[in-house]
């Protein structure tokens, strides 16, 4: 099984050189083929089609930084319920079902702890 | 189906003890008054005595826990006591100085307890993916640490340092464990040495996957050509974060280390000898040489746990030898401790001569010491003869006990050059020493209690614990690893 491991990553290789080799013909072909009119417009910093309404490096309140912070760690936390789930029922007809109940729980605990600590501290307030 | 009964939590109380300590102690801090929170610091020296103990207490324990990810062992053991101790200084040394500086908070001692359950853990790790686990656990509370004293930029800077070379050492950890995965199909060191028995299709991809593990580990005990990180991130951290992780993360680091090369990799011990002869030597001339181009004391001292990391290093070199090994492991263990002790100790030496806002920490502000402050100069010179190795220290017998089994290995020349550079460091050891003592200056240390008793505790130690070196050996030679 562990020989088949290289060989399995053939088409992976392959599909790297076709990609590869497709952006290569289409930029080198834009760049060869295509006509270049530089103006003003072209050269400022693209910004989704709008017009761009200042620098990039303008001050952010930090509390979107906190906030996304947050979000992005509980939400982290939420996908190891996923696997858990998978296997809970095979677990419960085992008559294992309080024990897997009991380490998630303790997981949840120690997720509380953090929210409770984040709560506390005040992160979760707007002002 | 995997199951955890409760005696793999009862092998695990102590580690499990500081996490749960860590949680709770995390509540109280946050919910309790201005009064409560000066109790922060006593309430985690307590727990992390408490943890102490119960790993005493359950000393001769030996079992695999949790489905063999976890081997509790004399090692394991020697590991918590020697992290718990450790940290117990480092709250010691810290209580003050936080105080002084302005950055007292009680998220400061979580961290800490965090990283030492993070060492507990890789003392007892025996899969790659408890080792990468445990080595985050310890690694990303003291990234923390090292920026504790912002808005300073120093520490901003040692803090962002510390965790985008960390993040790099942990890509190359988790690159080998994959590649040692795709060799032997498992991530368990007894399996691992199992499969190797039996025969491996592609052998290269364990020597690699070692290696990179190799260079994870480099990065984390800051040997060289892995070491950059170390002089400015130690410079930038607040002092007691310096303290202890000069020692925590280098016993952790070291911890793993072993247990994982001893045990899951002993048939690449020839072909890896002349990579960590190279890796030997670089550290202990890197480190040594850059010191004495050191003016600033916390730069200097960096460099000198670099070239200490270069020491216990060359106790590893003869790891797969099944004669010596069990003396290399021995030896580094000892020097492990007497590298702690006196390290704690320089560390506390520093901390009082140094003000606000990094002054007082260049060599010259040591001018007059001991005209001012006799006790602090001669706990400094104790500390620098460990360092050199000059008996009657600690780190003496260290150097002792660890030429002796690279002696045993049968690396003579290893053993020339440990000789040779102890030489070189004298050189910028002594000048510490010249300056405290032979020049004039005025010199300002704040005489906080708790510091003085933390240098007190440890330059006696480092003298004392030499003439009790052969039981602290035999002890370490009790901590040996369970094999398979």
């Amino acid at each position: 099984m562990v020989t088949n491991l290289l060989t399995d990553y053939w088409p992976i290789l392959v599909l790297l050189l076709v990609s590869l080799g497709f952006a290569g013909i289409a930029m080198g072909g834009g760049l060869l083929l295509g006509p270049r009119r530089s103006s003003a417009r072209k050269q400022e910093a693209y910004e989704s089609g709008m017009r761009a309404i200042g620098p990039g490096t303008r001050q952010m309140p930090v509390r979107f930084y906190l906030v996304a912070v947050l979000f992005i760690l509980f939400d982290i936390e939420v996908i190891f319920f996923l696997p858990w789930a998978v296997v809970f029922r095979q677990y419960y007809e085992n008559g294992l079902g309080a024990f897997i109940l009991l380490e998630m729980l303790v997981f949840i605990v120690i997720l509380l702890v953090g929210y409770a600590y984040a709560w506390k501290k005040g992160a979760l307030e707007w002002e | 189906m995997p199951i955890i009964s409760s005696t793999d939590l009862l092998a695990i109380l102590p580690t499990a003890f500081v996490v749960v300590w860590a949680c709770t102690l995390l509540l109280v801090d946050v919910f309790a008054g201005a009064g409560g929170k000066r109790l922060t610091p006593w309430l985690a020296a307590l727990g992390l005595l408490a943890a102490l103990v119960l790993s005493v207490r359950g000393g001769g324990l030996e079992q695999t826990a949790f489905n063999g990810m976890l081997e509790v062992d004399g090692f394991s053991h020697a590991i918590n006591a020697l992290v718990l101790g450790s940290g117990l200084l480092a709250v010691l040394l810290s209580v003050d100085y936080l105080r002084q500086h302005g950055i007292a908070k009680g998220e400061y001692y979580v961290m800490l307890l965090f990283s030492i359950s993070g060492v507990m853990l890789m003392g007892a790790a025996a899969d790659l993916i408890v080792v990468f686990l445990s080595i985050e656990l310890l690694s990303i509370p003291l990234y923390i640490l090292a920026a504790f004293a912002q808005p300073d930029p120093k520490s901003e800077e040692a803090g962002l340092k510390y965790f985008l070379l960390g993040a790099f050492a942990g890509a190359f950890l988790l690159y080998g464990v994959a590649l040692v995965y795709g060799a032997t199909a498992s991530t368990r060191l007894s399996e691992i040495t199992a499969a190797v028995a039996a025969g491996l299709e592609n052998p290269i991809f364990l020597l690699l996957g070692a290696a990179l593990i190799l260079i994870g580990f480099g990065f984390k005990v800051a040997a060289a050509p892995f070491h950059m990180w170390t002089p400015d991130v130690y410079e930038g951290a607040p002092t007691p974060v310096t303290a202890f992780m000069a020692v925590g993360a280098k016993v952790g680091g070291f911890a793993a280390l072993l247990r994982v090369f001893i045990v899951a990799f002993p048939s690449l011990g020839a072909d890896l000898a002349p990579v960590l002869i190279g890796v030997v030597a670089a550290t202990l001339i890197i480190g040594n040489v850059a010191a004495i181009a050191q003016n600033n004391i916390k730069r200097l001292l960096a460099y000198s746990s670099i070239s200490h990391a270069g020491f216990i290093l060359m106790a590893f070199v003869p790891y797969a030898d099944d004669a010596v090994y069990r003396d290399t492991l021995a030896a580094a263990l000892f020097y492990l401790l007497a590298f702690a002790v006196t390290s704690f100790g320089s560390w506390a030496v520093v901390m009082a001569l140094e003000k606000a806002e990094g002054k007082g920490l260049e060599l010259q502000d040591y001018a007059g010491l001991f005209r001012r402050h006799p006790g602090l100069a001669v706990a400094m010179f104790v500390f620098m003869l460990s360092f050199i190795g000059v008996p009657p220290t600690l780190g003496f017998a260290g150097k002792f006990y660890l030429f002796r089994a690279v002696l045993e290995g049968g690396y003579v020349g290893l053993a020339v050059l440990g000789v040779l550079t102890s030489l070189v460091s004298a050189y910028y050891y002594l000048r510490v020493v010249v300056v405290m003592f032979m020049q004039d200056g005025k010199p300002q240390a704040q005489a906080s209690p708790l510091l003085n008793l933390a240098t007190a505790v440890t330059a006696v130690g480092t003298v004392a614990l030499f003439f009790f070196s052969q039981p602290l050996l035999d002890w370490a030679a009790g901590a040996f690893l369970r094999l398979f």
